[in-house]
């Protein structure tokens, strides 16, 4: 059940996507913004969570759980240290995938060689 | 049904782009949900091997994030975002394409501005407003908690 949960809330955020592609033309650089934004503000009134907490994978794979995920940083830090964690908690909570992904692709980039095009 | 080539040329224009976008759209729901459910198997996975809620997050996240990086150096996730879009766009694994795509595509600019710079072409704008509606957040949360 988990599972099919998963696929159907993950899809149908991924569909909210495509419709933004067809529909506006908006470049995929600006949906992943709006996506990550929307998630991160969605997340601050609490209202992310909760498919979070229905769907796992399916609503925190998604950008808008990348942004849900900083929300909740920046307010336990915020809880934790007072004033300073507004500057510091949306980086924290996302440090481990930033890292990730530019660890990744640099030695992605030492290794693999660009396609001929 | 008889019609000329050119009205049939027109019926086509005009039902087309809706149901392109309908079959765009039932691709990135079956590749974005697909995705998904894999991430969620990583998450048994984490869990069954013992790691705490967050833990398991964030290894789900690091797996992903290595395995889109992987297909994106073999030059495959191109070829997924062609068929599916926003299916290979929204998910987390995207946003890792997004970073190894450039990366690799601008090596030849050397290691500073090349790699190093153009890994942030979309990550970076990402990172910014990300992290900026954070502070937003934080701030109001500052107040009204």
């Amino acid at each position: 059940m988990d599972y099919i949960k998963a696929f159907i809330i993950g899809g149908a955020i991924c569909i909210l996507g495509q419709i933004l592609i067809d529909k506006t033309k908006l470049t995929s650089a600006r949906i992943l913004v709006a996506f990550v934004v929307l998630g991160v503000f969605l997340g601050g009134i609490g209202l992310y969570q909760p498919l979070v907490d229905f769907a796992g994978a399916g609503a925190s794979v998604p950008l808008p759980g990348f942004g849900n995920l900083l929300a909740r940083g920046v307010m336990e830090e915020v809880d934790r240290m007072g004033f300073i964690g507004i500057l510091t908690g949306g980086l924290r909570a996302s440090a481990a995938g930033i890292m990730a992904a530019v660890l990744f692709s640099f030695v992605a980039a030492l290794v693999f060689e660009p396609k001929a095009k | 049904m008889n019609m000329s080539k050119k009205e049939y040329g027109d019926m086509v224009k005009k039902a087309s782009p809706n149901s392109k976008i309908v079959a765009n759209c039932i691709k990135a729901f079956a590749v974005g949900g697909t995705i998904c459910t894999f991430g969620q198997g990583l998450y048994a996975l984490c869990g069954a091997l013992g790691a705490s809620r967050d833990m398991q997050g964030m290894l789900v996240a690091i797996s992903l994030i290595f395995l889109a990086v992987l297909v994106t150096g073999l030059g495959k996730y191109d070829d997924l975002v062609k068929f599916a879009g926003a299916g290979a766009g929204v998910p987390i694994t995207g946003f890792a394409n997004a970073v190894a795509a450039p990366a690799i595509e601008f090596k030849k600019e050397g290691y500073i501005m090349g790699v190093g710079a153009k890994m942030f072409l979309i990550a970076g704008p990402v990172i910014v407003y990300g992290t900026l509606s954070s502070m937003i957040v934080g701030l109001i949360y500052y107040f009204v908690r």
